[in-house]
């Protein structure tokens, strides 16, 4: 492959995947009424289409015809900064993600990730961190205590579990000896997934996955009751769709990280798809399918737990990051290496 | 230093955390399969009660004559000044009709008091709750609107007859 075929193959991967987030993070806003209402035995929004199903796009109309407020005393060009870090961040987050294996078309191999580097989990790490500061400078910037209240929340919210999270990956890269997506999804193939190998990992990651998307039961910074709307008070029309976006679009990214890390990646549960014998167009299908199935379910997991469990306090949720999940993630790094060293995985 | 126990105190297993959240979350997911409360309102209308106070209407006969006498005792009572009787004569038993009898819906307040007071069981509350103007001439009901079939409100006079 020559320079040119690489930049036009990403560059419609890129399009793809774009599409797809975007569509997903419309229709996931969508879903979450609907589930949200499901639970509360409530119907949701049924009326715009067959059973509601053209809701979101009734809801981005909306919101671009509304007028976009900004307040007197914001610091301007830091209030419009912050949206654009969140969508920037959400949207090239998912770049090192694989989807399946390689695709062998019109006689190239191409992988189906966007970008496959072999620091892949590291980039995932940094840009995720770079999520605090989209909140943050919304907070602040918006001249509003009650965002500003939000973006100090989030800010400490997202360093202490940033913590936990890292040392939970520890442990996967610990077994992978690699930090690339793809070595890591190959290093567990079909049967040890490390959701099996080291649960505590698992669950601290899922936790910590939650505290960094700001979802329930650790969104204060959004807390409504207490914070109006937290950093996004202050924000309306096109740039509050841009915070809400980035929300959902990190959803997905962290529900594709718990897939690609602990779940196996796009492999089917106990069957090797290459012992099936299958042509590579059927095995890049089902793997397709398969991490979009795994996805999903992990969304929907997101959006269950959202109805199900009430906010965190502000000092249970420092209590619970420090005191309980960063000793767990290194209790998990110890289990790993000690399994290393017995089994010699 | 004596421990202060709690009211309740968590057990072990409470603390671990991790078997109330999927206690919770059981409980959220069997909820999402039960059935549903909304009523998809245009398509799926509400009935109320025979208690239910909704708007005001005149009983009409079966010969398709109104109960009403025209005393004004309803137009006299009525707090917010929203119904408007005018007397005639007739040649019939009851000697007086309502030539024109209207009701303001805008300034009704469903309050009741002109069912209350009426001598003939002439104006009752029905059960009609749907009541939107584009205009405020619409909102004023003459006899036209007002005289309902008394079988239609046979559930209105019956609670009235048991509770008055």
């Amino acid at each position: 492959m020559n320079i040119w075929e690489l930049i036009i193959t990403s560059l419609i991967k890129i399009l793809i995947i774009v599409t797809v987030m975007l569509l997903t993070v419309s229709y996931l806003v969508y879903f979450e009424r609907r589930v949200s209402a499901w639970a509360q035995n409530r119907l949701g929004p049924n009326r715009v289409g067959w059973e509601g199903i053209l809701q979101p796009f009734a809801d981005v109309l909306k919101l671009l015809l509304k007028e976009d407020i900004v307040p007197v005393i914001a610091n301007k060009p830091i209030h419009t900064l912050a949206p654009i870090i969140a969508l920037f961040v959400a949207f090239t987050t998912y770049a090192v993600i694989p989807i399946a294996g390689t695709l062998n078309i019109f006689g190239y191999s191409i992988p189906l990730v966007v970008a496959d580097i072999n620091m892949g989990i590291l980039y995932v790490l940094a840009l995720t961190s770079l999520g605090v500061y989209a909140i943050t400078f919304a907070g602040w910037s918006s001249g509003s205590k009650y965002s500003l209240l939000g973006g100090i929340r989030s800010s400490a919210q997202m360093i202490s579990y940033e913590i936990s999270m890292g040392f939970s990956i520890g442990g996967v890269i610990l077994l992978a000896e690699s930090l690339r997506p793809y070595a890591i999804v190959g290093s567990q193939g079909a049967f040890l997934w490390n959701a099996w190998i080291q649960p505590l990992g698992f669950i601290t990651f899922v936790v910590s996955a939650f505290a960094e998307t700001n979802r329930l039961p650790f969104d204060l910074p959004e807390a409504e009751p207490e914070l109006v709307g937290g950093f996004h008070t202050e924000y309306s029309s096109m740039k509050f769709a841009g915070f809400f976006l980035a929300e959902y679009a990190n959803m997905i990214i962290a529900s594709a990280m718990i897939v690609t890390l602990y779940l196996g990646g796009y492999n089917l549960p106990f069957i090797n798809i290459d012992s099936l014998g299958l042509s590579n167009g059927l095995v890049i299908l089902i793997q397709v399918l398969m991490f979009m199935i795994k996805t999903g379910a992990l969304l929907f997991f997101f959006i269950w737990v959202r109805w199900s469990l009430p906010r965190f306090r502000y000092d249970q949720l420092m209590n619970l990051g420090w005191k309980v999940m960063f000793p767990l993630s290194l209790l998990n790094i110890i289990w790993v290496a000690i399994l290393i060293m017995v089994f010699k995985l | 230093m004596a421990v202060k126990k709690r009211q309740k105190d968590l057990t072990f297993w409470e603390r671990i955390y991790i078997p109330e959240i999927v206690k919770g979350l059981s409980l959220t997911l069997k909820n999402m399969f039960k059935p549903k409360f909304t009523m998809k309102y245009p398509e799926e209308k509400f009935i109320p009660a025979a208690s239910y106070r909704g708007r005001p209407v005149l009983v009409m006969e079966e010969n398709g004559e109104e109960r009403c006498v025209a005393c004004g005792l309803c137009s006299r009572v009525c707090p917010a000044l929203a119904i408007e009787v005018q007397a005639g004569e007739t040649e019939r038993e009851k000697e007086r009709y309502p030539e024109k009898f209207e009701i303001n819906m805008i300034r009704c307040i469903f309050c009741g008091f002109c069912e209350d007071v009426c001598p003939e069981e002439a104006i009752v509350m029905s059960k009609d709750y749907e009541l939107a103007f584009s205009n405020r001439e619409e909102a004023i009901y003459g006899k036209d609107k007002l005289l309902v079939p008394v079988h239609q409100l046979q559930d209105r006079i019956d609670f009235l007859r048991n509770y008055k």
